[in-house]
């Protein structure tokens, strides 16, 4: 089953880190994300621009509006996600767990994946 | 990360928020960073227990607001002291209906803590100066060592910046649409100069204001998630980070400047460009043009640029003659000379640059734009005066030496070469 795990932080305390803290957190994760693709388990994974670069298309009317900003207005914001292929939910969450290890704070949200087009972009 | 850095980095963020609302409630500024002090602190005992609260902005309010009234009430001997965990342990209940309370306020809150620094008596440098302190939380060393002055030099002006502010009456109603957009403004402004700030002095030994960028950066994404809808708000995020990106780039090894043209664009910050792309692409989508939005455009057409050859000039003209319209100034036209130059060639552009004699001639760009017109025209007598002044005028070495590479040029070149002005 593929999973996706879905990063949750208060945006601006992310944005409130070093530079050396920042490279420090992705070179932690690396670690884990290589462990991920040696094993073959890893798929796409994408980090997400600031939500102030967002804008949401409100398509539950005729014609749908474009609004400046996020979905929804929440405490901690979607700042990006990996696909990860494992066996169970226990695998999930135990490799949600080492994500966690590697950069802490925050939340991740672990949802099964119904349908994955890997589509055809470059990196 | 430690757990000790993600409290520093919680309590980082939350603080303009916090100190927003607890000067709303006090009315006055010491107060109300005193209380927000006694709330860091009781945080560090608590969190570190107990880990971060879902909303610490929050917390720190409602604990600020609790500990200050505390230390009235006890000043006054009328009530007495709650114990310790009383005050450190504010229920899940209580927060939610401290943030159903205050959510509608904390965009004003925070517009009008940055703009009480905005103080229009103050000069540029104190606003600044207060805002970092007040708002960023930077300590008095810290921002006197970006401003390259002692540590009681600066105290005194934060004090000084302090007590004038006190002077003025601030509204503390929520204000009215004029009103925010005014504020809105002089806050835009206020971040601007903060950065430029940062930005402008950035070389070897000056590395601390490096600082003041990213805190202007900081503070404009704030401004941005308060009024995500704001075009120019968006055009100076984007402005600034543009900028930004390429800080880097902008000084070699040994500290010296490196011009626009001559950077490693390899080495400018991907993601930085692509949030800016990103926020310019929003903003213009709103069709309310503004300086800011139109200096960030200018500035996306260098990003987009894989090299300095493929800019397109002809765009960045348009633009800076928008410009020129909204925010007439004569280093606009100044600048826009030089993409006429790239356009339309060097008697167009001097054309554009000579009128503006009167009131630049102290300004060494003036002087080095035009020399370099006048030598790419084969006027090699008056480009080596317009040199000469331009080296007069330079604020640093390396704007003389580059200049003086021209003069070097023209004494030794036979053909005036297809020189290219290098201002930008």
């Amino acid at each position: 089953m593929l999973y996706a795990i879905l990063c949750y932080h208060h945006e601006d305390v992310v944005q409130s880190w070093s530079k050396e803290k920042h490279d420090q957190t992705m070179a932690n994760l690396a670690k884990v994300t290589e462990k991920l693709t040696k094993q073959r388990r890893l798929g796409p994974v994408a980090r997400l621009l600031p939500t102030t670069a967002a804008t949401t298309l409100r398509k539950d009317q005729e014609p749908p509006l474009v609004v400046d900003g996020p979905f929804a207005e929440t405490k901690e914001q979607l700042l990006g996600f990996f696909i990860v292929d494992c066996q169970s939910l226990d695998e999930a969450i135990e490799t949600a767990r080492e994500l966690a290890r590697a950069n802490m704070g925050g939340s991740y949200e672990i949802r099964p994946v119904a349908q994955l087009d890997a589509g055809d972009l470059p990196a | 990360m430690t757990e000790l850095a993600w409290i520093d980095a919680a309590l980082t963020s939350a603080r303009p928020q916090a100190i927003g609302a607890l000067l709303r409630y006090f009315r006055d500024l010491d107060t109300a960073e005193e209380a927000y002090q006694d709330a860091c602190l009781r945080a560090l005992k608590t969190w570190s227990l107990q880990g971060p609260p879902r909303n610490p902005a929050a917390w720190l309010i409602m604990v600020g607001r609790n500990v200050a009234l505390d230390s009235v009430r006890r000043r006054a001997r009328q009530v007495e002291l709650p114990d310790e965990e009383t005050l450190s342990d504010t229920g899940d209940a209580e927060m939610a209906a401290v943030e159903r309370l205050d959510d509608s306020h904390y965009r004003d809150d925070i517009l009008r803590l940055l703009f009480i620094c905005c103080h229009p008596d103050l000069p540029a440098v104190q606003q600044i100066a207060l805002a970092l302190r007040v708002v960023c939380g930077l300590s008095v060393p810290q921002i006197a060592r970006a401003f390259l002055v002692g540590v009681s030099a600066m105290e005194q002006r934060i004090t000084r910046a302090k007590a004038r502010v006190a002077k003025t009456a601030v509204p503390f109603e929520a204000p009215g649409a004029p009103e925010r957009a005014e504020r809105l403004a002089a806050v835009a402004a206020m971040i601007y100069l903060l950065f430029n700030e940062g930005y402008s002095a950035r070389n070897s030994e000056a590395g601390a204001r490096g600082c003041l960028a990213g805190e202007a950066i900081r503070l404009i994404r704030l401004l941005l998630r308060l009024f995500p809808a704001e075009p120019e708000i968006m055009g100076l995020a984007a402005l600034m980070l543009l900028q930004e990106a390429r800080a880097e780039s902008r000084f070699d090894a040994e500290g010296e400047i490196v011009l626009l043209e001559d950077q490693d664009r390899s080495r400018w910050d991907k993601a930085g460009i692509a949030e800016g792309l990103a926020l310019i692409d929003k903003a213009m989508r709103h069709k309310r043009p503004g300086p800011y939005q139109v200096q960030a455009a200018i500035a996306a057409l260098h990003a987009r640029a894989p090299t300095p050859e493929e800019t397109d000039w002809p765009q960045i003209d348009l633009l800076y003659a928008n410009l020129e319209r909204l925010q007439p100034s004569p280093i606009v036209t100044l600048n826009r000379a030089v993409a006429v130059n790239k356009v339309r060639g060097p008697s167009h552009a001097l054309s554009m640059v000579e009128p503006l004699g009167e009131r630049l001639s102290g300004y060494f760009y003036f002087h080095g734009l035009r020399g370099a017109l006048l030598e790419q025209l084969g006027r090699r007598g008056e480009a080596r005066e317009s040199f000469a002044r331009a080296i007069a005028l330079a604020n640093t070495p390396v704007e003389a030496a580059h200049i003086r590479q021209h003069l070097d040029r023209l004494s030794s070149a036979p053909q005036p070469e297809a020189g290219e002005a290098k201002y930008s």
